[in-house]
């Protein structure tokens, strides 16, 4: 059955390519770090389920000291007048090119679920998105001709760019797993459900939303802070003393927490991480033009379970 | 609660807040946060290390999403980016709002229909609609070039997080059904996902009315 091991395994093969290219690539005084750095993450995809835990513990400190030191940028690339000189040589048929991804996630998400001993049925997005790559790269090579390592040389230069913003949303999920360990959560929704004045429905709506908000700013995951929020206040207070609509409290409850994910560089791989890819110079420049839409749909999430669940 | 609370472990929460604030390279402030909720909570440096070695082995599908940057690099390379800005500077009626509003449209409805990897920042943002974008409003400075590319992925996230919950199979719907049941309460997917949608409505009503605020402002066409 085709599931995260094979996926585990593209991955870890492309990663240790960036690694071997980084190493060789002259242009790049921090060539070395780099190389380190990429190599680890292929060694953690590749091996990861034979290191042990503290092994892959050792692994994340040698990843932090290397990103701490300072990755380099590869070199090389095609120039602005190449690149337009190609796009009026292909044309539009590029996009169909572009769009191999997306329809084979679309074909894939749709066609797998009847084949569960083909492929594992909980990671058909994963093994969706691997086949995608491999067919978008196959055709692209027989289409477009280019140098047999060119895909890979550019992709190590896009990963470059991206740098350590790459693994910071898998340390995110590591550090939400450490702070359940230590009962963050229980503390915070214990300290939020203490400062609701007695008796008011209103403040205890607004406490709820505004928390699960404040709490998803806090740990990048409106997953983590709805069990505590709905333990703290939705459930004792909203559901069971006002006896409001436990579908609307949990579901718009769960939406005021996304309009948090849009505010914060805690979400790193919805906030940070574009900023990354597309060369900005401000790391929060996503988070600033989310601002806007998040503030006053909080607003309006808090008026809903207001108005719908009472 | 009778017991005394400890504080202490909401020392990662403030190492994260200084760190972020003093600009430290974040892989170092998470990492630290950590180190200073784990030792709050009284585990042993050696049960830290393996505490998150475990956590980071078992999130490793988090950063296969990388495995895309060789097409899109691929793709780049023969003026993907290029052609992107060509079609869209010889569409006349393609203006920076109404691109960005139809793509919002489109994330929000095929989110809804369950399809939330068919797009993304890394496979659809910065090979295609980041350029659109910036053929369609034509920015005059820097600093409005990079808002006008800060706002295509602003709207790939809001197109995402306010289009998926009308899904019923997707993960937050799941997790609030467990954890609903877990504490007594029953509740349907679909019972979930129909109160997705007042909010995705008024998502689409206030981002798209951003895009044109910001285009009639900010933009000379």
């Amino acid at each position: 059955m085709i599931g995260l091991e094979q996926v585990y395994l593209v991955a870890g093969l492309c990663f240790a390519a960036f690694a071997l290219l980084s190493a060789r690539d002259g242009g790049n005084p921090r060539r070395w770090l780099n190389a380190a750095f990429w190599g680890l993450l292929a060694l953690s995809m590749l091996a990861g389920d034979r290191l042990g835990d503290f092994g892959n513990g050792l692994l994340v400190l040698a990843l932090v000291a290397i990103a701490a030191l300072g990755l380099g940028r590869g070199s090389g690339g095609a120039s602005v007048e190449e690149r337009s000189a190609e796009a009026a040589r292909h044309g539009n048929r590029l996009f169909l090119l572009a769009l191999v991804i997306p329809l084979t996630a679309l074909a894939g998400t749709l066609a797998f679920k009847h084949l569960p001993a083909l492929v594992d049925a909980k990671q058909v997005t994963l093994v969706s998105l691997s086949l995608g790559v491999l067919l978008a790269l196959g055709v692209g090579m027989v289409w477009l001709r280019p140098r047999t390592l060119a895909p890979l040389e550019d992709g190590r230069r896009l990963m470059d760019a991206v740098g350590w913003a790459a693994i910071l949303p898998q340390m995110l999920a590591s550090l939400g797993a450490v702070f359940a360990l230590a009962g963050v959560g229980e503390v915070v929704g214990g300290l939020m459900s203490g400062v609701i004045p007695e008796g008011s429905l209103l403040a205890a709506v607004i406490a709820y939303g505004l928390g699960m908000a404040l709490f998803t700013m806090v740990m990048g995951n409106a997953f983590a802070a709805f069990p505590v929020m709905t333990a703290a206040i939705g459930l004792p207070l909203l559901i069971h003393q006002y006896h409001g609509n436990p579908a609307v409290v949990a579901a718009i409850g769960m939406l005021a927490g996304f309009c948090g994910t849009l505010m914060t560089p805690m979400a790193a791989n919805f906030n940070v991480v574009p900023a990354a890819l597309l060369d900005l110079k401000d790391r929060n420049a996503v988070v600033k033009a989310q601002i806007g839409t998040a503030l006053p749909l909080l607003v309006v999430n808090i008026a809903l379970i207001w108005f719908l669940a009472f | 609660m009778t017991e005394a609370v400890n504080l202490w472990v909401l020392s990662g929460i403030a190492v994260m807040i200084a760190g972020f604030a003093l600009r430290f390279n974040p892989l170092l402030v998470v990492a630290a946060a950590a180190g200073a909720t784990g030792l709050a909570a009284g585990l042993d440096p050696v049960a830290i290390v393996s505490a998150f070695g475990k956590a980071f082995n078992d999130t490793r599908y988090v950063s296969v999403v990388w495995i895309v940057l060789p097409v899109i690099a691929l793709l780049e390379r023969h003026g993907l980016q290029e052609r992107a800005r060509v079609l869209i500077e010889d569409m006349k009626g393609a203006t920076f709002a109404r691109l960005l509003t139809g793509y919002l449209l489109l994330r929000q409805i095929t989110a809804a229909l369950g399809l939330t990897s068919i797009a993304g920042h890394a496979q659809t943002v910065r090979p295609l609609v980041a350029p659109m974008a910036e053929a369609a409003a034509d920015p005059q400075d820097e600093a409005t070039r990079e808002e006008v590319k800060a706002l295509a992925a602003a709207t790939d996230n809001v197109g995402l997080f306010f289009g998926e919950d009308v899904f019923i199979a997707i993960g937050s719907i799941l997790l609030m059904k467990g954890f609903m049941a877990q504490q007594g309460i029953e509740l349907a997917p679909f019972e979930l996902s129909v109160w997705a949608i007042p909010t995705a409505l008024f998502a689409f009503a206030i981002h798209a009315f951003r895009l044109w605020r910001f285009q009639r402002r900010r933009l000379t066409r």
